[in-house]
């Protein structure tokens, strides 16, 4: 599959903070990739270089296997984590002044549907609801028709609800054959849209893969999950590997059947069992002793 | 040329669908006119103005007849046409030159002339008659036809700084500029379209204030509309220009509020706008030449009050020209789109 974007040894110094420090990866033409990590990672400043908001302190960004040129921003789309529109501009009026900027751009009537704005298209953009305006930013990002969608964390604060109708959008726009970047710490939004991703930790890249290949690699067990509350016995008694999550204690397991014998057998109130894979946050937990959300 | 009337209309739609905004251009400013015109309509000053020629001589004021009457204000000139025009229209009562000739100038139709002319006849003891009577002829001009350039001016000077600088800072922390620097749109764009929709806003907002304050008031106009409005113009671009370079790489709207404050207050008092600073120390004229709003308002109550034409007002335009192009291309120069 062809390049579409390259990065070498990136880099980005604040003062004496070190955001990123030299973060390499490819990304493939029509695929989505991910930047997965907990807030302060250094993806939004990693992001944000590849996009030219921000000058790398150090590292090569080629766009099609050349640096970037002046017609880099007329290729791509971009939605920023948090930004604001202009006051007194209705979602029409926003969308027609930023189609100006660009050469050429996508009938208005074709954003509509493709971003679903029809219910408030003469609304002001400064009344929309949270979901209604990352659906309105979206399709400013996609108003040049981009070659690639840039989306830094484009979900977060959204309902559930609003993320999920979100997340069909990108599935869409996936399916239109774009190539998109996306940062997230939403282990599922990664692991549903994301064909690969790397995760971030601390300005650095600490894995990289498709979600299912670093699942693989990483675990060979499923999680058997049960209340704290539920043990009638000390934690310490147990036979069995265990990792005490926020909400529960977490028994990896590489066959279930055995292990829910052994818990019958050890008189274990089940009631609250639950059995899960292991997610790209286990994942991350694994590799950083920390979760993706804190 | 598209992006920059593109974002040349968003700015438009955001003023004049901003309530506030209009409420101060349309109502509060022309308020403040007929408060000033019904204020200082009777004429009701208790002091008479007497001016002294000095022409560059030092004077001994204490032989001077009205040198200890407080009920007198006793102001000195270096230039005679300006204080002779002065006499012309009311603003002074009576000119005196007591170096060589003794000479005094008086409009004979100013009653406080004709008293001051008196009370300075009588009051020289010695020799009555060696002072030369002149006399300067002018229509009186009301303090109303005085001020109002100063408070157009005004209007013109919130509306400029506020208007582009506090909102440029406002998109800078809100994230807008950053959103338009992630589009092909160049900064000098984006620029170019704030400076000219906010000019054409002033510019009609103090056509349209100035007609109708005119219907009420009836102000002196003696000199061309056309001139004026060149005035007005440069006059704006050298306010937005000020106002472009505070906003270049300010992103706290406290900061930029401070800032404009800073230099606002100065033109306020400085500028002439509601006061002659005729009678202050000559350091603080000095200063108030460094500002925009003086050239702007000293032009255009020349036009509107002595008929003033393109000759006349070319230092004021050249002044404010110079201005203009220094801080727009420090304003080009500094600016970022974001912090």
């Amino acid at each position: 599959m062809t390049t579409i974007l390259e990065i070498r040894n990136l880099s980005k110094t604040f003062h004496h903070l070190k955001a990123v420090d030299g973060v390499s990866f490819s990304i493939p033409q029509g695929a989505c990739f991910g930047l997965l990590g907990p807030n302060g990672a250094g993806k939004t400043t990693t992001i944000e270089m590849i996009e030219g908001i921000t000058t790398p302190t150090a590292g090569e960004i080629f766009y099609k296997g050349e640096p970037r040129q002046k017609s880099f921003l007329e290729q791509t789309g971009i939605q920023f984590q948090s930004t604001s529109l202009m006051d007194y501009l209705t979602t029409r009026e926003v969308i027609e002044l930023f189609g100006n900027f660009y050469p050429h751009s996508l009938p208005l009537e074709q954003l509509v549907a493709l971003c679903q704005l029809e219910d408030f298209l003469d609304t002001y953009a400064t009344r929309l609801s949270g979901g209604q305006r990352q659906r309105l930013l979206l399709a400013v990002a996609l108003i040049n028709d981009p070659e690639i969608l840039f989306l830094d964390e484009p979900t977060t604060g959204l309902d559930p609800q609003s993320r999920r109708h979100f997340w069909s959008l990108i599935s869409n726009i996936k399916a239109r054959g774009k190539t998109v970047l996306l940062t997230t710490h939403y282990m599922e939004e990664a692991e549903l849209l994301c064909d690969q991703l790397v995760i971030m930790d601390k300005g650095q890249i600490i894995a990289e893969g498709s979600p299912q290949g670093l699942l693989r690699q990483h675990f060979d067990s499923s999680y058997v999950c049960i209340d704290r509350g539920d043990f009638n016995c000390p934690l310490e008694d147990l036979p069995f590997t265990i990792e005490q999550r926020e909400d529960c204690i977490a028994i990896a397991s590489t066959s279930v059947e055995k292990t829910l014998s052994e818990l019958v057998a050890l008189d274990i109130n089940l009631r609250s069992l639950r059995v899960r894979s292991p997610s790209l946050d286990d994942l991350f937990l694994k590799l950083t002793g920390h979760h993706l959300r804190s | 040329m598209q992006r920059i009337l593109a974002l040349w209309m968003a700015r438009n739609r955001e003023y004049y669908r901003d309530k506030g905004s209009l409420f101060w251009s349309f109502i509060a400013t022309p308020f403040i006119v007929i408060v000033l015109a019904i204020a200082f309509s009777s004429g009701n000053e208790h002091l008479f103005k007497a001016g002294l020629l000095v022409e560059g001589q030092q004077q001994d004021l204490a032989n001077l007849p009205f040198a200890n009457e407080p009920a007198i204000d006793l102001i000195q000139y270096q230039d005679a046409d300006s204080a002779l025009r002065r006499v012309q229209f009311h603003q002074l009562d009576i000119l005196i030159a007591d170096t060589g000739t003794s000479r005094y100038w008086i409009n004979p139709e100013s009653a406080k002339g004709r008293i001051l002319e008196k009370l300075l006849l009588a009051g020289d003891h010695r020799e009555p008659q060696r002072w030369l009577r002149q006399e300067v002829r002018g229509q009186k001009i009301r303090y109303i036809d005085w001020v109002i350039p100063g408070v157009l001016a005004m209007n013109m000077m919130f509306s400029g700084l506020w208007g582009i600088g506090y909102v440029i800072v406002r998109y800078r922390k809100n994230g807008v500029l950053k959103r338009l620097q992630a589009t092909p749109l160049r900064a000098w764009e984006f620029l170019l379209s704030q400076a000219l929709s906010r000019l054409g806003i002033m510019l009609a907002v103090t056509a349209i204030v100035f007609t109708v304050c005119n219907l009420f008031i009836d102000f002196r106009m003696a000199g061309s509309y056309l001139l004026l409005l060149l005035i007005a113009l440069i006059g704006n671009l050298s306010i937005i220009s000020i106002s472009l370079l505070m906003a270049a790489r300010t992103a706290s709207e406290e900061l930029a509020n401070g800032l404009l404050n800073l230099i606002s207050f100065p033109m306020l008092l400085l500028s002439e706008l509601w006061f002659s600073l005729d009678d202050a120390p000559e350091w603080l004229q000095a200063v108030s030449q460094l500002l925009p709003l003086t050239h702007l308002v000293k032009a255009a109550r020349s036009i509107m009050l002595e008929g003033a034409g393109l000759i006349d007002v070319a230092p004021q335009l050249l002044v404010l020209g110079i201005m203009t192009l220094v801080c727009l291309a420090a304003a080009g120069l500094l600016f970022r789109w974001h912090d």
